[in-house]
């Protein structure tokens, strides 16, 4: 479709009030208009918006879309578009291949199916832990800041190894992260506090190697494969990736099930594991919480669906779309965790689809499978018009949400 | 049919294992291991969705 330059819509565009779980309506419409479609950024630069799931794919797929974000066309930040807490500044996820495999690959075998599957009863554990304190405390309670929160910092402890007595220094300075009143001072302090800790764990590391991630990280550094700044932004980027991604989608993924009470009550009276797996990929889908676009930037010619991305031009992926896209998922507005979703693309698509999904998936799973049945009578302790959700935010949320039972 | 897979591709994303454990595993890497180079008939399904979701195009279904 012929556009001209001054129907260009912007980009983003705000979700309907009273629709906090569906993505904005003129994102569909655009969807509707076509796969690809110019939008117009805050600074005046006119990417190519992604609106279709097999184009995504298709475009994510391909050598010739970098996610480079030196690269000339490569849509700016500054609208709300990421980095404020610094996720993706950091570490491989912004080079390209070989580069970009070469460091991907000195992180993957923490991820691999088995060992995820290894580390379940200690997730198991930790969310039991949080449960146990939320119904031995008061009521209501914030179920962002005693439960959603707390779990992947913790898992996140486990994994990179961070020793026992440094769990509460971590959680703390993790929250202030990410905590809604905390100013970009402070959240700066916390992060660069959690940075100076990793970097001294990655020398102690060095010297006394132990079985897990950091030591693994740190040991690149002896082979002199990585240097010392290049591990600490890898061990951060393990942290940034897993933290507030994690929280917002059992914090959010409850808020959504609060919606729909028969699928709460499927999920909850269910003992299949196989059902549980199913309401995460599809509350994945639904949800997309990466949910103002990611970037890229074309460095060759690219024909695609009638259309000619030039070298130079920026991309932008709205997965959120891709995941409503009714060429894949019949009724696709409808949240049904017996539907086959796991075709969905909220970890993105290609050879920077995160890496971190087994582990996500798995904790969603102890989390949704275990919170509900432990809590039967769950339930949101505000008006639903009440919940505040993270518009402006690159991982999509609530603010908090008061529970009682 | 014919699974075959490019490991040097593979991005240890673990979907090809969760979509058809009986025919992927994973090296203690990540990174994707053949299984069953020619699966029966009741695995197809599964492997289609392997070839589906794997995000770095390393599988390919050859239908003999």
């Amino acid at each position: 479709m012929a556009q001209t330059a001054d129907v260009v819509p912007e980009f983003p565009m705000p979700r309907a009030s009273g629709c906090p779980f569906d993505p904005p309506p003129a994102l569909q419409e655009l969807q509707k208009q076509g796969p690809l479609v110019k939008v117009r950024l805050q600074d005046g630069s006119e990417p190519w918006l992604v609106t279709r799931y097999a184009e995504q794919r298709a475009l994510l797929g391909d050598a010739r879309v970098s996610a480079d974000n030196t690269m000339p066309g490569y849509p700016t930040k500054g609208d709300g578009g990421g980095g404020e807490n610094g996720e993706d500044k950091f570490s491989f996820i912004m080079l390209d291949d070989p580069e970009h495999a070469r460091q991907r690959r000195m992180v993957t075998a923490p991820f691999a199916i088995k060992r995820i599957e290894a580390l379940r009863p200690t997730v198991q554990k930790i969310v039991d832990g949080l449960i146990d304190d939320m119904l031995a405390g008061p009521q209501p309670v914030d179920l962002v800041e005693a439960f959603a929160l707390p779990i992947p910092s913790l898992v996140i402890c486990e994994l990179l190894g961070v020793p026992y007595d440094d769990h509460e220094f971590f959680q703390d300075n993790t929250k202030t992260m990410v905590h809604r009143d905390a100013t970009p001072a402070e959240r700066g302090q916390a992060v660069r506090a959690i940075a100076e800790f990793l970097s001294g764990l990655l020398v102690e590391r060095r010297a006394d190697p132990r079985d897990d991630l950091l030591s693994s990280i740190a040991g690149r550094v002896t082979a002199g494969e990585i240097d010392h700044r290049q591990a600490t932004e890898m061990a951060l980027l393990m942290l940034f990736a897993g933290h507030e991604t994690t929280a917002n989608m059992i914090a959010l993924g409850t808020a959504a099930l609060f919606e729909h009470p028969d699928q709460l009550a499927l999920l909850r009276e269910s003992d299949d594991p196989k059902l549980v797996a199913s309401a995460v990929e599809e509350l994945l889908r639904y949800l997309n919480i990466t949910h103002l676009g990611r970037r890229r930037a074309a460095v060759e010619d690219i024909e695609i669906a009638g259309q000619v991305v030039k070298a130079g031009e920026g991309l932008i992926f709205t997965n959120e779309i891709a995941n409503r896209d009714p060429e894949v998922f019949a009724d696709p507005d409808r949240l049904d965790i017996t539907r086959d979703a796991r075709r969905h693309v909220a970890f993105s698509f290609g050879v920077h689809q995160c890496l971190g999904q087994p582990l996500a998936r798995m904790e969603l799973q102890v989390v949704y499978g275990t919170l509900y049945k432990r809590i039967p009578t769950l339930r949101l302790a505000c008006r639903p018009e009440d919940v505040r959700f993270k518009h402006d935010a690159f991982i999509y949320g609530v603010h908090e949400l008061p529970v009682a039972w | 049919m014919k699974v075959e897979l490019e490991a040097d591709k593979c991005v240890a994303s673990g979907q090809c294992v969760l979509a058809a454990m009986d025919v992927f595993d994973q090296d203690d890497d990540g990174i994707a291991v053949l299984l069953e180079e020619t699966p029966g008939p009741e695995l197809l399904d599964d492997v289609r969705e392997a070839v589906a979701v794997c995000p770095a195009a390393a599988i390919r279904l050859v239908e003999q």
